[in-house]
């Protein structure tokens, strides 16, 4: 074909309201408060984080809440070096954060660390780095209240 | 009782970032119409087409909608649609297998139409895969995600980078080989190495390009495979696993180790006992190079931690002892729902001694894994065999 074959522009922008339910509530409102609450299996007796209504490997009902800590230990972690659409503007980093008293780890953004530099950012935010949150001035009763977690 | 169930056409299109000369149904059309050519078969022949697509990234609520003419639509064929995220083209495989394995139907085509050139930014579209209570505002999609798996793999086992890269050059060797593939470029190591950080520990030259690209695969029963009396690839086994979308808290950490509980089942169900032995070439949904360690090691091609030193000793590429991905896999074309379906297409390809110049020369078992929801939630497995036993 001589011409251009043709493209035509679309864009999806709809809102939406998720629905956190009574157990992501109360974690919510927990965290405007600067708490941050697991939920514990009566069977397993693991500390889930995030809270949930059901413990997904022994399929009981969960209602025992558990105060867990601020600070914990990174499991995972990457460093984002490319602008995304809808993402922060690169360097960023983002991990699997086990805070002390939760059995369960969490995803969340490292940050607080000079990340220019990949090699001097990997060796700041390496798996094993004990780390805490960084809190919004203004919580909301949203997960980004808590803004980023920092080596400790 | 189940019955016997074997592939005997394979339809493929050309892909590309925009396969711009077709709209979504062309593209369907261009597939289906290859594997009733490869099959000796019309569309009358077909009594049911089993179709997967993932909605978001076409931007289309629906495309099944869109593509029903191109399965046949107008001929009063039973007509489904399967959706399970990244693995949907196996999915929609495995469910078209059980159609005619069930006895419901004789004839039946797995259709996987997939444009994820037609968005702008693939990664913000997996984004909404995850939960926008509490994961949604801290990750990409998908690409950090397997960033996350690649340092837990290498604090755990002490992999390295350079052994990663390995595996997207096998792939981008493998790539050449194959008329279909999207990338068709060599790279060496130090390209790999030396290609920018996505998210870092993965390089550009190990991530998937965003793929248009359609697939149609027809199985029949075994009554029908002799009637037709065509080259023709068995489905020994099929097997399928899910795991938590909590990948905070999964069991055994890094470790696929679902993935290694359907391999198990798979293995059972066709009398594998040694994998490494009995397998001729995987075709393996693999995105990133990370995912060729995991499903190398939880499907039992050797120990955890060790999928490094199995790369490194050339078992992988061409010619070696197990041949990865001779089309050269997902790190060379990626038309996502459909990345799947064309795991199975080419590892029937090798069964059938179709492959061409990707051929697997003597290739008489050949296993073809799925792959799904960016951090592997959804995980499938098929045996594709020349001789039943």
């Amino acid at each position: 074909m001589e011409k251009d074959i043709i493209e035509v522009p679309y864009t999806w922008e709809i809102p939406f309201k998720y629905t956190a339910g009574e157990v992501l509530t109360k974690f919510f409102y927990e965290l405007k408060e600067k708490r941050i609450m697991g939920i514990r299996c009566p069977k397993c007796k693991r500390v889930l984080l995030p809270p949930r209504g059901f413990c997904e490997m022994c399929f009981e009902p969960l209602e025992e809440w558990v105060e867990v800590s601020d600070e914990g230990v990174i499991g995972a972690f990457q460093i984002c070096c490319m602008k995304f659409l809808g993402a922060p503007e690169p360097p960023w980093a983002s991990g699997l954060i086990r805070l002390d008293g939760a059995d369960t780890a969490i995803l969340h953004f490292i940050g607080g660390i000079d990340l220019s530099d990949i090699e001097k950012g990997k060796e700041a935010i390496k798996i094993g780095t004990r780390v805490k949150a960084v809190w919004s001035d203004a919580p909301k009763g949203l997960i980004t209240d808590i803004r980023y977690f920092t080596p400790v | 009782m189940s019955r016997r169930v074997a592939i005997v056409g394979v339809g493929q299109t050309e892909t590309a970032t925009k396969l711009k000369s077709y709209t979504h149904p062309e593209l369907a059309y261009k597939a289906v119409r290859r594997a009733l050519d490869d099959a000796g078969l019309s569309l009358e022949d077909i009594d049911a087409v089993v179709y997967g697509s993932m909605d978001e990234f076409d931007g289309i609520n629906c495309p099944d909608r869109w593509d029903i003419d191109a399965g046949g639509g107008w001929h009063n064929k039973p007509f489904i649609k399967i959706l399970t995220g990244g693995s949907t083209g196996h999915a929609t495989a495995s469910i078209a297998y059980q159609h005619v394995a069930s006895r419901v139907f004789d004839v039946v085509m797995a259709l996987g139409v997939q444009r994820v050139g037609e968005n702008l930014d693939a990664q913000a579209v997996l984004n909404k895969a995850f939960n926008p209570l509490f994961l949604g505002d801290f990750t990409l999609g998908s690409i950090d995600g397997w960033a996350l798996l690649t340092t837990m793999h290498m604090a755990k086992y002490g992999s390295r980078e350079e052994q990663f890269a390995l595996a997207s050059v096998i792939d981008h060797e493998h790539a050449l080989n194959n008329p279909y593939s999207h990338i068709k470029k060599k790279v060496t190591v130090e390209d790999v190495m030396k290609s920018p950080p996505v998210c870092w520990p993965i390089k550009y030259l190990e991530c998937c390009p965003r793929s248009d690209g359609a697939c149609a695969v027809i199985m029949v029963s075994e009554e029908k495979a002799r009637e037709l009396n065509r080259k023709a690839a068995w489905i020994r086994g099929v097997q399928y696993i899910v795991c938590t979308p909590y990948y905070g808290d999964r069991p055994g950490g890094v470790d696929w180790l679902n993935l290694a509980m359907a391999g198990k089942r798979l293995y059972k169900m066709c009398g594998i006992t040694n994998p490494m032995e009995e397998i001729d070439v995987i075709e393996l949904q693999a995105p990133f190079p990370i995912v060729h360690f995991l499903a190398l090691e939880a499907l039992g091609f050797c120990e955890h931690g060790e999928a490094g030193k199995l790369i490194e000793s050339g078992a992988t590429r061409m010619g070696g002892k197990l041949p990865v991905n001779p089309s050269g896999g997902v790190i060379c074309t990626n038309q996502i729902g459909v990345a799947g379906l064309v795991r199975i297409a080419e590892a029937s390809l090798q069964i059938m001694e179709k492959a061409d110049k990707r051929q697997v020369a003597g290739a008489k078992k050949a296993l073809a894994v799925g792959m799904g929801a960016s951090r592997g939630q959804y995980q499938s497995v098929m045996l594709l065999t020349k001789d039943w036993n």
